[in-house]
């Protein structure tokens, strides 16, 4: 702060000179008032003027330093001592608010990614020890206190607690957390104190992976931002060509006097820093990438922020993305047993299998399963199995296995998926299981549509259930009977049937649809918190299980986009403007001073507003 | 390789675009990028030129920007 404060009495101090200079102008000879003006020059900018000198040593020509000591050393060569001090002064006071304005949004980002833990309480031989988190190995204990940060990825061994997740999901409801629970680095502990094991080290753990993804997001650059870079690359040096020319020739063909069109070309050396875009625009991108984070959507690269904004299909997995991917019994319909015995002859036959429907069978019994009175068993993929159960032949699968059994069925129209009991040669009725829509699916899909955009649903499931789904959820299109090779084919098709400019997100649980990911403009993958599969293979991580994220993340693009045209056309606008003016001598020099500095400080102030942006169901 | 850096004192974006471009074309650098709000520096690039690549990128930043210091993060 002292060297800001430095700079303040430095520039009050040449303020206060140049005001008395020009007081005294008339009254004092012009080497008294010369002398009073250069002094305040000295205050106002001597380093700038040895930066520039130390900078052209470098062989770095055509900085900010340099131009900005140019337009005022000509301004002296032409007599114009005031403006001349008023440039620099005008220039340095800009580029304090645009120190002041950087450092603000630099500590809000900070704030934003507020999850990197600062030590960690080691727990050995009897001791707690507060340690840096790089240096904990695998396998230490650590000591979580109420209100700390869970420093490293762990699994608790001792306390019961909650732990809010927020930072790290966006999502306000606290997690428990008990032995055996897994706790990730960033999360807060809220009231009990656990001890738990660590599971990674530091820089493999949540927070240091989420941190290291976002901050490396901004390598991934943007069009817009190649197109600043290249656009800065040039307009620099012409600027300054047109500068030249316009000190030299106007006044060679007669149009006037040297000084004039000197005062001129000066006024476009101030504004021929590019700085307004080369800052605002990749931090809107930014902003907009750490906006999305701390609502638990991590985009991995800026590319994929402005992508996501012109997004004209979403393909989505069913299972595991639009439903919860877990199987439940939802129906009984048992013929001459009760619903218990027919559960129990599902549960036995199936005791073996891992397959989820058999999960979800054993638990709808609830009761323990001795295997030693299962035998024989037999299991048809795709089908479902037979086995001996107390010595009794019992078969648990889907209608063609029963069919194949001899058994006729009624053909029956249901959304999930039937499994048909068969014991000692007598049909004894059907389980149904299925799957659940997620609370938000069916409001995803209502948000993605108004705003245009095209919803398609994959699933390998049957025809019958994949269009109930798909009706209920209200999508417009769904595929299914897709095997996973089926997935990447169709994906293929709707890339090859969207306009040349729209762009395919694919969302998808991650793990068993990598290539799809890696197939479509944009994938997503859902879920992603503690799944490091599913972080490594997309392009955008969704961290909770909510599809509403994905039209909030499209939101936050769209937004971030808006502000960085808004940034590009309002920078480009005003210093045109300005160069046209002080082409033709209506602008003065500091005019041209604000089209400069002043432009930065307001592109930036407009870009944090990407930051803050507020969800609108929030 | 990818090494990370932190380019402490750096406060003009220009500067930091052209640090950018220079350190992607030191031989080895297979791309450089700096994320100015961050002040960080990320340099992928060959193992076994690396030494020489983080001399070069250093002379580069003194030349560009004699007030920033890069740093190790």
């Amino acid at each position: 702060m002292s060297g800001e404060k430095k700079r303040i009495i430095k520039l009050v101090l040449a303020l206060v000179l140049l005001v008395a200079g020009a007081l005294l102008q008339d009254v004092v000879i012009k080497p008294v008032s010369v002398a009073i003006f250069i002094a305040a020059l000295a205050f106002a900018g001597l380093d700038i003027i040895l930066r520039a000198v130390r900078n052209i040593a470098n062989g770095q020509v055509f900085d900010e330093n340099f131009l900005m000591s140019i337009a005022t050393i000509g301004a002296f060569a032409i007599g114009e001592y005031p403006e001349g001090v008023a440039v620099m002064l005008f220039y340095q006071v800009g580029e304090l608010f645009q120190n002041r304005a950087v450092n603000k949004s630099r500590k809000s980002i900070a704030d934003l990614m507020d999850i990197r833990p600062d030590y960690a309480n080691v727990y050995k031989d009897g001791v707690i020890e507060k340690a840096d988190p790089y240096d904990v190995a695998v396998g230490d204990l650590i000591v979580v206190n109420p209100g700390e940060k869970v420093p490293l990825d762990a699994v608790v061994e001792e306390g019961v607690s909650t732990l809010d997740t927020s930072a790290l999901t966006g999502e306000s409801m606290p997690r428990n957390a008990s032995p055996g629970d897994v706790i990730l680095s960033g999360c807060i502990n809220i009231n009990g104190r656990l001890v738990a094991k660590t599971l990674k080290e530091f820089g493999e753990s949540t927070a240091s992976k989420i941190l290291d993804l976002v901050e490396n997001a901004s390598s991934k650059k943007s069009n817009s931002e190649n197109f600043i870079t290249k656009f800065a690359r040039y307009y620099t040096p012409s600027v300054v060509i047109v500068a030249a020319l316009l000190a030299v020739i106007p006044p060679l063909l007669g149009a006037g006097a040297f000084s004039v069109w000197i005062y001129r070309a000066l006024t476009f050396l101030v504004i021929s820093c590019p700085c307004a875009l080369v800052i605002s625009v990749p931090l809107s991108f930014f902003g907009g990438i750490g906006a999305a984070s701390k609502r638990g959507i991590l985009i991995k690269g800026s590319n994929y922020l402005e992508a996501l904004a012109k997004t004209e299909v979403v393909a989505m997995d069913k299972t595991g993305t639009l439903t919860k991917g877990v199987f439940n019994v939802q129906k009984t319909n048992p013929q001459g047993i009760s619903d218990e015995e027919l559960l129990r002859l599902a549960a036995y036959a199936e005791s073996a299998s891992s397959h989820p429907i058999s999960i979800s069978l054993k638990k709808a019994y609830g009761k323990p399963i001795d295997p030693a009175r299962v035998s024989n068993i037999t299991e048809t993929a795709g089908q479902g199995v037979i086995a001996d159960v107390d010595g009794v032949e019992v078969a648990a699968g889907n209608a063609k296995l029963i069919k194949s059994l001899g058994i006729d069925l009624p053909s029956e129209e249901v959304t999930g998926t039937l499994v048909h009991v068969v014991s000692d040669k007598k049909y004894r009725g059907s389980v149904l299981i299925s799957d659940e829509i997620k609370a938000d699916a069916k409001k995803a899909v209502a948000d993605l549509k108004a705003v245009g955009i095209k919803t398609v649903m994959l699933t390998g499931d049957a025809k019958s259930i994949g269009e109930k789904v798909a009706a209920q959820l209200g999508v417009d299109e769904a595929l299914s009977e897709l095997l996973p090779d089926g997935k990447v084919e169709k994906v293929e098709e709707l890339l090859r049937n969207k306009s040349a400019s729209g762009k395919l997100a694919f969302v998808g649980d991650g793990i068993n649809d990598a290539p799809v990911l890696a197939r479509a403009d944009i994938g997503i993958a859902m879920g992603g918190l503690g799944s490091d599969a599913a972080i490594e293979a997309a392009d955008i991580v969704v961290m909770t299980d909510e599809p509403s994220k994905l039209p909030e993340a499209i939101k936050i693009s769209k937004k971030t986009l808006e502000i960085v045209k808004q940034n590009i056309v309002f920078a480009l606008g005003v210093k045109l403007f300005v160069l046209v003016l002080g082409a033709l001598g209506y602008a003065p020099m500091w005019a041209a001073v604000f089209a400069d500095v002043g432009v930065s400080v307001l592109a930036i102030l407009n870009a944090m507003r990407v930051l803050n942006y507020k969800s609108a169901n929030a | 390789m990818t090494k990370s850096f932190r380019l402490a004192g750096l406060c003009c974006a220009n500067c930091a675009s052209k640090i950018e471009r220079a350190v992607s074309k030191v031989d080895g650098v297979s791309s450089a990028s700096i994320n100015f709000m961050t002040t960080k520096m990320i340099i992928e690039g060959e193992e076994s030129k690396f030494s020489d690549i983080v001399k070069e990128a250093e002379r580069i930043v003194k030349k560009i920007e004699p007030d920033v210091v890069l740093k190790r993060a």
